[in-house]
């Protein structure tokens, strides 16, 4: 069941220009970047060479890369949020899911699994393009892994979240900005200093960004999902009147 | 009557903030049934059917599909339901065909029916030459079509339509009139409207909301004993909801 849902959500969402113009847009801009990072490395090549152990190519274009693609999707993916489950209430077609024998919980996960293959195939994509690195020197494969791995988890926080503000209203455009401002929140949170700096999911995508993997980054990205899903689950659960 | 009963409502009550939408109505449905829900606008028509269908919950009272409590059995309950609600929750942007196979998905068809229950559907609606098509190409009309096709596709026990007829023209109505009553052979089907020739041609028995009250159950004979049917109604839905005893 929830394999049904979330083919149909990665139908529809493949049905409609508007997501081919998107993903378009982003790896363009996305090779932009690449390119001038590329031509920054170059022109301050020649001082690298003189320096005792200067930083490398992938650490020097793939990671900041990694960053620029983290805050692209950070504004992108509210905007495929609002869709899932706001999107269906103004449409009324949300009827057809809540009268179906299906719990809300296949629905929940249905949705935010379909929307996660198609962030996959995104990030997929870009790192294909990072990888590319490796035609012209000797990439670091295992600094570009922790990078698209962070990004991932990154893109599937933001989901869970976009997701969570989709299922509490039924005007698309609220739930979108709902869902930005508190990703923007977290990642205001980042400059700040103090205990709180700990909340913010950059924080730990920082880690992975300069190739560190620690248990503790991961478990937080697994419990911010988890922990959004399972507030969207037992809000619909709620409003269908504890079923 | 001797058919079991597929669907029964105990004492639903609904309330939208502090006002009550529909208070203690209770109806029963047996099997191979037509019952037809009347009332004026705002009598309570859609909330009792979105009760019974599982969209809504009712502040008090339960509802019971094929015995399955639908608030304690909430999936096996509603894998005996068909519904069409007010608007028909219908996805513009894919074609009928894909849009009524994942209906059926829904509804839990086994995969290697699909096809089979998708052509019983279309066939029935008369949407045969329209799979290929996107929903939000077609007329009003059709696009009703594809939403009782949406709530009849799994071929459940229980088939609820509110306004099945709206938006369509006369020959589509009396197609649709005698779909309803072929489903009504083996299904049990509530249909809510506003045309009390509809109820006469296709329905066995009346409900008549008026205040969110039932204030006439019985049989289309018996509320067309007196006179013909609309000034019966008219009668009915004249005197105040208190202190009428159905």
């Amino acid at each position: 069941m929830i394999r049904t849902l979330a083919k149909k959500e990665l139908h529809t969402l493949f049905v409609a220009p508007s997501t081919w113009w998107m993903l378009a847009l982003l790896q363009f801009i996305f090779a932009w970047f690449y390119l001038a990072r590329m031509d920054d490395y170059l022109q301050v090549q020649a001082q690298l060479a003189q320096m005792d152990s200067a930083p490398g190519a992938t650490i020097s274009i793939a990671a900041p890369l990694a960053s620029v693609l983290a805050i692209v999707l950070m504004m992108l993916i509210p905007l495929f949020t609002m869709r899932l489950i706001a999107e269906e209430r103004r449409n009324q077609t949300w009827i057809l899911l809540t009268t179906a024998p299906i719990s809300a919980t296949n629905i929940v996960l249905g949705k935010y699994l379909g929307l996660l293959a198609m962030l996959t195939i995104i990030i997929a994509a870009c790192a294909v393009m990072v990888s590319s690195l490796a035609l012209g020197t000797n990439a670091d494969f295992g600094l570009i892994a922790g990078n698209i791995l962070g990004v991932w988890l990154l893109a599937a926080s933001y989901a869970a979240l976009g997701l969570f503000f989709s299922s509490l209203t039924r005007q698309p455009v609220v739930a979108a900005f709902g869902a930005m401002a508190v990703s923007f929140g977290l990642w205001m949170l980042e400059m700040s200093s103090g205990a709180v700096r700990v909340l913010s999911p950059n924080v730990h995508f920082q880690n992975l960004n300069v190739g560190l993997i620690s248990t503790a980054d991961i478990v937080y990205f697994v419990l911010f999902i988890v922990g959004f899903l399972l507030l969207t689950i037992e809000h619909i659960r709620r409003e269908r009147g504890g079923v | 009557m001797s058919s079991p009963t597929t669907l029964s409502a105990h004492d639903l009550t609904r309330f939208h903030g502090s006002r009550s939408v529909v208070t203690g109505v209770s109806l029963e449905l047996h099997r191979g049934e037509v019952l037809g829900l009347l009332g004026h606008n705002g009598a309570g028509k859609s909330t009792t059917l979105q009760m019974l269908a599982g969209a809504l919950t009712p502040t008090s009272g339960h509802v019971e599909v094929c015995d399955f409590n639908l608030a304690k059995q909430p999936a096996l309950g509603k894998a005996c339901l068909g519904f069409l609600p007010e608007h028909p929750p219908l996805y513009k942007d894919m074609r009928v065909d894909d849009y009524l196979a994942f209906a059926a998905r829904l509804h839990r068809v086994p995969p290697a029916q699909i096809t089979d229950y998708l052509n019983l559907a279309k066939q029935r609606c008369g949407l045969s030459d329209c799979g290929k098509k996107l929903i939000g190409t077609l007329s009003k009309g059709y696009q009703q079509r594809v939403g009782i096709a949406q709530a009849i596709i799994h071929q459940p026990p229980v088939i609820i339509l509110d306004e099945p007829t709206v938006g369509l023209d006369p020959t589509q109505i009396r197609d649709i009139r005698e779909l309803i009553r072929e489903l009504g052979n083996n299904s049990s089907v509530i249909l809510s409207t506003h045309l009390l020739h509809e109820v006469e041609n296709i329905c066995d028995r009346v409900v008549i909301l008026q205040q969110g009250k039932v204030i006439f159950s019985d049989t289309t004979d018996e509320l067309r004993r007196h006179s013909d049917i609309e000034s019966s109604f008219i009668r009915l839905t004249a005197m105040p909801a208190e202190g009428v005893t159905p």
